[in-house]
């Protein structure tokens, strides 16, 4: 009886040490990410950390590679990254892009309705006297972006969409030369700016909405971070 | 009167000179004349020796501090924090205005052995030569091909920002009559071959010490042999002692694990994190077995520390207690990972219960780890590493004072509990 009662004891401790049940998968190697960026990367609760989810791979990897690298600057994203070869990152990119998540809804629309179609009209048709590409020639009609490497510009927090405007247009974020974003957003008023992500933060991400395969045309602008990937 | 006042001015002027000329013989000891320093290869190196240039440049990690974020391999322009002010690595690329395509050989050894530029400016010794003193000639020599290999880049060097008077070359003159002295290595014939390659390694172009040591008020080391460990300034994270039991001393390690931990990153007796994550990334994986051998060899035969004094017994602060809000901290965010006591999973996640890490005296790099997260290094042995995940905007200061001294003093650990102050410093 007694043998029994210290086999049991035993038994529980050894339970009760049993290591965290870790399974080999790039979902558990890149938990430093999914702390941040919501399970899975479908975002955070508050708002400012993008999602990642099913944004395409290769803009996923430009971007692993321009925090690395000082084009993108916040130092928590440089410091983990810091370590990380071009191939892990590019594992990285690919793992995230082909999580297929549902969106939340979108943040409701708190712009003037002047505001509203101010932000629409660029977004289809651009502005031609401040020699504004549409939004929708890149980053396509559905604005869920294109593959390889141009994001969606839907189903993302206001908050987020103003601070990247703003960085592109300080400078504080760039991409390799030529740098259009950096053009585009240097043409845009604060008003636009604001307009812009009002309009976008309130637009319904449709189920099982993907990037495009590819554009109908040819881009209006030339953007470097762009060939490298399609060389690849 | 006059004449005792003239006397006196003589005496003290007199005393200047002796010093500024004892000073100038300190800085100039053992530097060879350029023209005679030349080597026989000067412009016709093979390829056999760029090469073994490119290995040794690998072995002193040269690249780590001599590329920007981003920017082209060996093409300067990394600051170097330090308590006097930046320092910016200089342009090593063989472009002939910016880097050092016009240097010779000899010129280059001088840099390396004596801490003289090609124009006779004295080099900060933020430039580890007080290491790189005991480079061999030959190995300068190949250095010097290899760099001259690289495609130059036109990138001009940045200057350094130091605060007066660090930013002058007497100063510097005076630094160097204090703490450096050019050295040549002589084997010790009581020690095997491998002990003898490792002390080179490690103490030479390996230049451990320039972290794992302490630095006096001035920044100076006090002998490549001091592997006691140290704060790393302005960076902040803790170099453990390589001689202390309760620290990072490896002589109760299996060699292969000290070798494992060098070549990939990560070994069963832990993975590498922060700054040292960077030089088995940049440096010591590229390394091959037998000097990383070698290397393990000599760490390990380091002669130990004092032990320390027995641990006080473990306070039983509040935030320690089982049913604390360390615990919940820790049940909250760590538990999924590194397990309910503490024993990690091998290979993947470090073991907290009984780590010198965890339990050492100084607690920066817990707290950075806590804060920052981070990966090990991605290495041929190790390329796709597990990462923690930060919790800088997780948790308060407070919070991570209660969870690492929770962490400190859990599952027999007994380390100094974690004050709010020591976190809001790295924070």
């Amino acid at each position: 009886m007694r043998a029994l009662v210290v086999a049991a004891l035993c038994a529980t401790a050894a339970l009760a040490q049993a290591a965290p049940k870790v399974e080999d998968s790039i979902a558990q190697r890149v938990q430093a990410c999914t702390g941040c960026h919501g399970p899975q990367g479908r975002a955070a609760s508050d708002g400012y950390y993008p999602r990642i989810a099913g944004k395409p791979a290769g803009y996923l990897y430009n971007q692993l590679v321009g925090f690395r690298d000082g084009r993108r600057r916040y130092a928590l994203m440089a410091g983990l990254l810091a370590p990380l070869s071009d191939a892990y990152l590019h594992e990285i990119a690919e793992h995230f892009a082909a999580l297929e998540l549902p969106y939340p809804p979108p943040q409701p629309a708190t712009g003037s309705v002047d505001a509203l179609s101010r932000g629409e009209t660029l977004v289809r048709r651009g502005d031609a006297a401040l020699k504004l590409p549409a939004c929708v020639q890149c980053h396509g009609k559905a604005l869920m972006g294109v593959a390889p490497a141009v994001p969606a510009l839907i189903g993302m927090p206001r908050d987020y969409l103003n601070a990247q405007l703003g960085a592109w247009r300080t400078g504080s974020r760039h991409a390799p030369s030529p740098d259009c974003m950096a053009q585009v957003a240097q043409r845009l008023a604060p008003a636009d700016i604001s307009a812009l992500s009002q309009w976008l933060a309130a637009q319904p991400v449709p189920a099982g909405a993907k990037p495009a395969p590819g554009l109908p045309e040819a881009m209006p602008l030339r953007c470097g971070d762009l060939p490298a990937e399609g060389a690849r | 009167m006059t004449r005792a006042l003239v006397r006196a001015a003589l005496a003290l002027l007199t005393i200047a000179l002796l010093l500024a000329a004892l000073v100038w013989w300190l800085n100039t000891r053992d530097e060879e004349p350029l023209a005679s320093g030349g080597t026989a290869a000067s412009g016709a190196a093979d390829t056999e020796q760029i090469a073994r240039g490119a290995y040794l440049a690998r072995a002193g990690n040269c690249m780590g501090c001599h590329t920007a974020q981003g920017g082209v391999a060996y093409a300067g322009g990394r600051g170097v924090p330090t308590p006097f002010g930046t320092i910016y690595a200089p342009n090593l690329t063989p472009d002939a205005a910016h880097g050092i395509g016009a240097w010779s050989p000899a010129e280059f050894w001088r840099a390396l052995h004596n801490g003289r530029a090609r124009d006779g400016r004295l080099l900060y010794p933020a430039f580890p030569y007080p290491n790189y003193t005991r480079i061999t000639r030959a190995d300068s020599d190949a250095l010097h091909a290899y760099l001259h290999s690289l495609p130059a880049v036109a990138q001009p060097n940045r200057p350094h920002e130091l605060r007066f008077p660090f930013d002058q070359q007497a100063a510097l003159a005076v630094w160097r009559a204090l703490y450096f002295r050019p050295e040549r290595v002589t084997p010790d014939a009581s020690r095997g071959a491998d002990w003898n390659r490792g002390a080179y390694l490690v103490e030479g172009l390996g230049h451990c010490n320039a972290c794992h040591a302490s630095r006096n008020a001035l920044g100076a080391t006090s002998s490549t042999l001091d592997l006691a460990g140290g704060l790393i300034p302005v960076q902040n994270w803790y170099a453990p002692s390589l001689t202390a039991a309760d620290e990072a001393s490896v002589a109760g390690w299996d060699l292969q694990h000290v070798v494992d931990l060098m070549r990939t990153g990560v070994s069963t007796r832990g993975a590498v994190m922060g700054p040292m994550g960077e030089v088995v990334g940049g440096s010591t994986q590229y390394l091959n077995e037998p000097d990383l051998r070698a290397m393990a060899t000599y760490l390990k035969a380091l002669p130990p520390a004092p032990s320390a004094p027995a641990p006080a017994p473990l306070d039983a602060s509040p935030g320690r207690s089982p049913d604390g809000p360390g615990a919940k901290l820790y049940t909250d965010h760590c538990v999924q990972c590194h397990g309910e006591q503490g024993e990690g999973v091998p290979g993947i996640y470090p073991a907290l219960a009984g780590s010198r890490a965890v339990t050492m005296r100084v607690s920066a790099n817990l707290v950075h780890l806590v804060l920052e997260g981070g990966f090990p290094p991605s290495t041929q042995g190790n390329p796709r590493p597990y990462g923690m995940p930060p919790f800088a905007t997780v948790l308060s200061t407070d919070e991570v004072a209660q969870l690492l001294s929770y962490v400190r003093g859990s599952w027999g650990n007994r380390g100094a509990p974690v004050s709010a102050l020591d976190v809001a410093r790295l924070r």
